[in-house]
């Protein structure tokens, strides 16, 4: 007979992100039949009593075990390929997949530096044949594709020497685009489009500045429930928002398979960003398991390896 | 073909201290100015600016800047920059006019190749501080500001590869678009913005194929609408580079007066890439030779920069 202290710790290897895989180990290879009969029988997630009283697999819960198995796997390859791949990958595969995964192109575009934008595009040349530009035309017909397109194609100028007076003049004009009643047609705004997709970080965090002032609440406030417009404004002005939104969404109790994808896609590639803003591991480490959470936590403590 | 004719060993050592003497003292030598310049590729004009630097420790183009002028000037210095320096200082200058019809944005936006366009945009960030794509937005407005920033953020994929159906309907929606005189509604301005130029050439290929005849003439000439004729010449410009620049030689040229500004524009972006291609083109449609027209209608030292760079010895 299994103790419940085994059924526990079998229910448990799993019930996070990421498996415990010395836990499995210990547990099933020091099970003989009897005990894993009782295993199953005691498990909640995996297996299902059928009419015959027989303790077969849950199938579904079976395939969704599959992605907490990938995780390490899924890591390690973000990991290693070379970050213009990487990124080029992630935004191919968000395009095929729809508009939930369009804040992964939002986040390629728009957190990483002018010249890792211009290489994730060149390789993506390479790899798929078409540019994005082109991808994004063909498959997206929403009115999200205008911002898009636009944002994967800015060169950013990146440096000092911003026009205060332009910025708050442009400040201005997003708040009066925002609040003047006509919130759903953002997304064709041209003046608002040019002037997220063309303008420098420095000007756009100036922008941010002068809108919070004038109008006593930020931009991204006045965007809640916007999304990708809001995405692409936090990326820019406040990327660190941005990313503490998304990890913490990722450990939530209800966190679909997206959401904990993006805690590795945001832990790989920003690890540097996280340690300067002073990230820190606490919340999320109680719910990472296995060698996934130890190359998770790993990451992070070498963040500011250069 | 270039027309340059640059040595391939040259000392830019004595060629420095040629343009330094040519300086000196009472007047210019502007003879001996066009003919090092005249003759040097791109490579060795950078590197007679570094040593000359080196040794007088002057900036030379400031020192050219303040020795000559009038179209002379214009042309030596756009000359003396870096291809791609130079379209930035090109396009700079095209924005903060007003009234204009863009020629020089469509220009390096449809004519130069997508690495190409990247180093224009990388030294407008050097020069300026800011983006190419964000001061067209702030210069321009409406369909002429859509399709602008359109074309100069393209990153066209390089490769040939062709999809003859896309081909097909792409052509069809252009045709549409046209047909309702809705030259600046989102097909439009997505298509010609983000197609590789293989794909390009294939679609309007399908259009003459589909209508009967070419894009260009179907689209208004001569329009009053800034937007249209900036369109029609976005669309010669990717569909055929060097026929484009011959008409814009041609027209230059003829009639009364001469517009030093796009002739000299031509000369000097052209004269290391295909002008030798769009003389003979110049040739064939005018029945006398490029050389010849500007030796008429052009006069002095300009005339001598643009000879020079032509391929004449002067």
């Amino acid at each position: 007979m299994a103790l419940p202290v085994d059924i526990e710790a079998l229910d448990k290897a799993f019930s996070g992100i990421g498996v415990d895989e010395k836990s499995l180990i210990s547990i099933l290879t020091n099970s003989n039949e009897e005990h894993k009969k009782s295993l199953r029988k005691g498990s909640s997630k995996l297996f299902i009593e059928d009419a015959k009283g027989f303790e077969r697999s849950d199938q579904s819960s079976i395939k969704i075990l599959k992605h907490q198995f990938k995780r390490f796997r899924d890591a390690v390859m973000l990991s290693v390929l070379h970050p213009w791949e990487r990124d080029a990958r992630l935004i191919e595969k968000a395009i095929r997949k729809g508009p939930k995964h369009y804040n992964v192109i939002v986040e390629m575009a728009c957190t990483r530096s002018s010249d890792q934008l211009l290489g994730a595009r060149k390789a993506y040349h390479s790899l798929f044949h078409h540019s994005i530009e082109e991808h994004l035309v063909t498959h997206i017909k929403g009115r999200e594709r205008k911002l898009l397109v636009a944002l994967v194609s800015a060169y950013r100028f990146d440096g000092p020497g911003v026009n205060e007076d332009v910025a708050k003049s442009e400040a201005q004009i997003l708040y009066e685009a925002i609040n003047n009643g006509e919130k759903n047609k953002l997304l064709d705004h041209e003046d608002a489009i040019m002037i997220l997709a063309t303008r420098s970080k420095q000007h756009l965090q100036a922008l941010y500045q002068h809108y919070n002032q004038s109008y006593d609440k930020t931009l991204a406030q006045d965007l809640e429930g916007e999304g990708i417009l809001k995405d692409t404004v936090e990326c820019l002005c406040t990327p660190q928002t941005y990313f503490t939104r998304v990890l913490e969404a990722a450990v939530k109790e209800d966190a679909d398979e997206e959401s904990k994808r993006a805690l590795t896609r945001v832990i790989v590639t920003q690890k540097e960003q996280l340690v300067k803003e002073g990230f820190v591991p606490n919340k999320i480490q109680d719910i990472l398991l296995g060698l996934y959470k130890d190359f998770m936590l790993a990451s992070i403590a070498s963040g500011d390896i250069k | 073909m270039a027309t340059v004719s640059a040595p391939k060993q040259v000392s830019v050592k004595e060629d420095a201290e040629a343009l330094r003497k040519a300086c000196q003292g009472w007047g210019t030598d502007e003879k001996a100015i066009i003919a090092v310049l005249g003759r040097r590729n791109a490579a060795q004009r950078r590197q007679i600016r570094h040593v000359y630097e080196e040794i007088y420790q002057e900036d030379l183009i400031k020192r050219l800047e303040s020795e000559l002028s009038g179209h002379f000037e214009k042309a030596v210095y756009r000359w003396i920059l870096d291809p791609p320096d130079r379209d930035a200082v090109l396009a700079n200058v095209e924005l903060k006019k007003s009234g204009n019809k863009h020629h020089v944005i469509v220009e390096i936006s449809c004519t130069k190749n997508p690495e190409e366009l990247l180093a224009i945009r990388r030294a407008y960030h050097a020069r300026y501080k800011r983006s190419l794509e964000e001061e067209v937005a702030y210069h321009t407005k409406g369909d002429t500001r859509r399709l602008l920033v359109a074309l100069v953020s393209a990153f066209r994929y390089y490769g040939e590869e062709i999809n003859t159906t896309l081909a097909k309907s792409e052509a069809k929606k252009l045709h549409e678009a046209i047909k309702d005189k809705k030259f600046g509604n989102e097909d439009v301005i997505r298509i010609l913005g983000t197609r590789s130029i293989a794909q390009l050439q294939a679609t309007f290929n399908c259009y003459r194929e589909q209508e009967g005849t070419s894009i260009t003439k179907n689209l208004p000439k001569d329009s009053s609408d800034e937007y249209i004729a900036m369109l029609r010449m976005a669309v010669r410009c990717l569909k055929d580079p060097k026929k484009y620049f011959e008409k814009v030689l041609r027209r230059s040229i003829e009639g009364i007066g001469t517009d030093e500004d796009a002739l000299t524009r031509v000369i000097v972006t052209r004269a290391e890439k295909d002008l030798k291609e769009i003389k003979e083109l110049y040739h064939k449609r005018n029945n006398v030779p490029l050389d010849k027209a500007v030796d008429k209608e052009t006069s002095g030292d300009y005339k001598d920069m643009l000879l020079t760079l032509l391929g004449n010895e002067v």
